[in-house]
């Protein structure tokens, strides 16, 4: 509760701010407003949106209700498809990752990036290198050193294909120097089962997506892809916390850092004003202690980027991966 | 074993609570409503709760969204029997003969069936899960694509040689199904197939949809042409004949053991209840003393596929708390919603957090219990729905239909869509073409397609991976033997050579497809 007049002060600051431009409308919800999700129902931007929803209802942050709709088809592109029908609509708020810039390049769609009014990037999600754990490949750097023994045999699993796993194994191979067989299915959760039961050599799993696998004894992460470990917390395993997992660049990956943002857009069209109310509100709900805890919980990096910030992020992870991309031959366009 | 039922005492405790009670009736009946309502099934039910239990502790929230897991699977099948339009995907096998035995006057005995099989079968898979939890588990890592495509080729292959018409007809079926399946954004590839640059069809043609069609406004069709009005619809509504139809369950003990057999199988594998429903019934066909019957309103034909359906849908629970691997969608959705209470499926759950996996266990017993009691109470109610006249109940079951059609993914191109299906599901049923081949097609042609890439993918394109340990290699070439039971059959001389000819055709062709 303490956060509360914090919150109530940057609202203030931000409303003063806008004063002078938008003196004459501010924005509020007045109709149910729809939360679209861009993944199935229990997937990880799923899981995003309903822990925003959450910690909204618990606060009391909006004045209308609020509900989750799944639109995961396509890998995502149903969702945003959905969202340009809802032109100008600010009721409707589209939650996703980078596949808002990622689907475009790979699929023919009948939306571009530029079309939606974007709001906020709420955190980041990690990546690292996992291996099966009684396998043997106890370091990053084992696995490096058989891969490059063994070139395009070593099995790497990712969910789909030509996303964010696929990518991050493209980069693996080009900074390593190896080949690997990429193998494409559905979800994360599959991926870490598969590797568990050996039926594939590693995978890039995201923490929430294998933590359960790796207290379990099933499987371990080998190295993160950032550019520095993760700042020490709790013990996960026995012996283990996340902090204790060395860098991919200390391995002989020499990736500085990989991490999907969890984005949220409104569709194309809506005013400034309710772009504004959107971007404040989500602000509020990162400071909540709910929020705080899905983020730790996810060992997600928790970081609000939103406005002019926003547009160079993606700007710049745009232009990335394109770049990747075409190099791969993926692009449609 | 002794320390599993010890924790299981330890569930009860748990979750016999009034509260806890209190919400497994309430779940129930909502699950019951949800299922009997095509199209919105258990998925949709239990998303639409989820937000409910994010204030619930998680113990509460899985005991509520699980009871009304049970009570959809429970009340598909009501429709499925009474109007030949399945509630829920998984019982449309329960189509085959459920509707047949309405259409004589026997809707109360066949619904008596149904759903105490499928409590029999919930109670198999419970108990399964109850003794071997951890045996289980760690047989399902041994999963990978080539042992997922022998899987779902076994349970193709149990059930294609149940084509009863012609063999050309049913190849066209099945292709049709497959087609169907393979609409959307592809897997391995990742590029879109089929979708003709529409973006509706991005995300895939529905599966519910397509039932919805097929079934429901096809079968309406037929109905109307043929004379407005159910055959069968005596309205003779006696409780006794409830009564008079679950003393005679017991002689299907046999029917019931092998259904929740298969049913556990696909729910641990896991192949999924809808698979599972589908090889119980074409094994039942097959090897059944009364298989001359089938398809004309036998009991074992209702039972087989509930047994199956419930037994998968309770043991799919153990796959999705042990490993985090949904066996159904509905599963899928309850996985989130762990993640959002904060708990991390995983082999550690069952160790840290054993009022919640124990609890929940422990309600599986009694929310069943209670699914059976409380389903069985509506039969009398749903029965006498036969008897009001078809134009009151026609408009609402195309009402019901279309609402359904809507709810799958709040598309209005679902709508054409479902329309477009009733039109090609009474021309279908005019031309004698059998609707269950496309049905299974379409449930698991993609993934079987997938499994079977992604098993190239990792042998670099040799079929030998399929034979490359004992586990895919058992199935793979058990499937290869149902599929080519009837020519085995022929040289044995035991089936009329009239009943061969039909089916190794189907089966062949489908094998090189």
């Amino acid at each position: 509760m303490k956060l509360l007049p914090k919150a109530t002060l940057a609202l203030g600051a931000v409303l003063l701010s806008t004063l002078p431009a938008a003196a004459q409308q501010s924005w509020k919800p007045t109709r149910p407003i729809e939360f679209v999700v861009t993944s199935g129902a229990g997937g990880g931007t799923d899981v995003f949106a309903r822990a925003v929803q959450a910690a909204i209802n618990k606060h009391d942050l909006v004045p209308t209700s609020v509900v989750v709709t799944n639109k995961g088809g396509g890998s995502g592109v149903e969702g945003y498809v959905y969202g340009t029908g809802a032109k100008a609509d600010p009721h409707k708020v589209i939650f996703g990752t980078n596949n808002a810039w990622t689907l475009p390049m790979v699929a023919k769609t009948s939306w571009s990036t530029a079309d939606f009014t974007p709001v906020a990037i709420m955190a980041f999600d990690e990546f690292m290198l996992w291996t099966k754990a009684d396998g043997p490949y106890k370091t990053a750097a084992d696995f490096v050193a058989a891969a490059r023994a063994q070139p395009g045999t070593l099995r790497m699993g990712g969910s789909q294909t030509h996303d964010t796993d696929q990518t991050l194994t493209v980069l693996i191979e080009k900074a390593a120097k190896i080949q690997l067989k990429y193998i494409p299915y559905q979800g994360g959760g599959q991926v870490g089962v598969q590797l568990a039961g050996g039926h594939i050599e590693a995978n890039t799993n995201n923490p929430s997506e294998s933590v359960g696998g790796w207290r379990g004894g099933q499987v371990k992460p080998v190295c993160v892809f950032r550019s520095e470990p993760f700042s020490p917390g709790p013990k996960v395993t026995e012996t283990q916390g996340w902090s204790d997992i060395p860098t991919c660049a200390s391995q002989g990956i020499p990736i500085e850092q990989f991490s999907m943002p969890r984005t949220i857009f409104l569709p194309p069209g809506v005013p400034a004003a309710a772009q504004t109310y959107w971007a404040d509100l989500f602000r509020r709900v990162s400071e909540t202690p709910e929020w705080k805890d899905y983020v730790t919980r996810t060992s997600q990096s928790g970081r609000f980027v939103s406005g002019d910030e926003m547009r160079q992020v993606i700007q710049k992870e745009e232009s990335e991966t394109r770049e990747i991309f075409s190099e791969a031959g993926w692009l449609v366009k | 074993m002794l320390a599993n039922i010890d924790s299981l005492m330890h569930g009860f405790t748990v979750a016999l609570t009034g509260y806890h009670i209190m919400l497994m009736v309430g779940g129930v009946l909502l699950g019951i409503l949800v299922g009997v309502l095509p199209g919105l099934g258990a998925p949709n039910g239990v998303t639409l709760l989820l937000p409910l239990t994010f204030s619930m502790d998680p113990v509460s929230a899985i005991i509520l969204l699980t009871s009304l897991y049970w009570g959809a699977l429970f009340g598909g099948s009501t429709t499925s029997i009474l109007f030949n339009i399945p509630g829920e995907p998984s019982s449309v096998a329960t189509t085959f003969d459920g509707y047949p035995m309405a259409r004589q006057g026997r809707a109360t005995e066949a619904l008596t069936y149904a759903f105490l099989s499928a409590g029999f079968g919930a109670l198999v898979g419970i108990i399964v899960i109850t003794l071997l939890s951890s045996a289980v588990a760690s047989f399902a890592l041994r999963f990978g694509p080539p042992e997922y495509f022998a899987v779902y080729a076994l349970a193709f292959a149990s059930f294609v040689a149940f084509g009863g018409g012609a063999p050309v007809k049913t190849i066209i079926a099945l292709g049709l199904g497959f087609g169907f399946g393979m609409v959307g954004t592809d897997t391995v590839s990742g590029s879109m197939r089929l979708t003709f640059e529409l973006d509706q069809l991005i995300r895939g043609i529905s599966f519910l949809v397509v039932v919805i069609g097929l079934f429901g406004l096809g079968e309406l069709l037929l109905t109307i042409e043929e004379g407005p009005e159910f055959k069968g619809a005596s309205g003779r509504i006696d409780p006794r004949e409830m009564f008079r139809a679950a003393a005679r369950m017991p002689r299907y003990w046999f029917a019931m053991l092998r259904g929740s057999a298969v049913g556990v199988w696909m729910g641990i594998t896991p192949g999924g209840p809808t698979a599972a429903s589908f090889m119980s019934y074409g094994i039942a066909r097959r090897t059944s003393r009364n298989r001359d019957n089938f398809g004309k309103g036998e009991p074992e034909g209702v039972i087989a596929p509930e047994t199956a359906d419930h037994s998968a849908g309770t043991a799919a629970m153990l796959p999705m708390l042990s490993l985090g691997i949904p066996g159904s969608a509905t599963a899928a959705v309850m996985l989130g919603g762990l993640m959002i209470w904060g708990l991390n499926p995983g082999p550690m759950l069952f160790l840290e957090q054993r009022d919640f996996v124990w609890g929940m266990i422990a309600s599986m017993y009694l929310g069943n219990v209670i699914g059976v009691v409380l389903v069985l109470a509506t039969v009398p109610l749903f029965a006498a729905m036969l008897s009001v006249s078809f134009s009151i109940i026609g408009p609402i079951i195309v009402t019901v239909c279309m609402v359904g059609a809507y709810t799958v993914a709040g598309a209005p191109f679902d709508l054409w869509l479902a329309l477009a299906f009733g039109a090609v599901g009474y021309l279908m049923k005019k031309l004698d073409y059998p609707l269950a081949p496309l049905i299974l097609a379409m449930v698991i042609g993609d993934k079987a397609e997938d499994a079977f890439r992604q098993s190239m993918l990792s042998s670099s394109g040799s079929l030998g991976i399929l034979w490359s340990n004992w586990l895919a290699g058992t199935l793979t070439t058990l499937a290869i033997l149902f599929l080519c039971w009837p020519f085995v059959a022929l040289l044995l001389g035991r089936r009329s050579a009239a009943e061969v000819a039909i089916t190794p055709a189907a089966g062949h062709e489908e094998n090189r497809a």
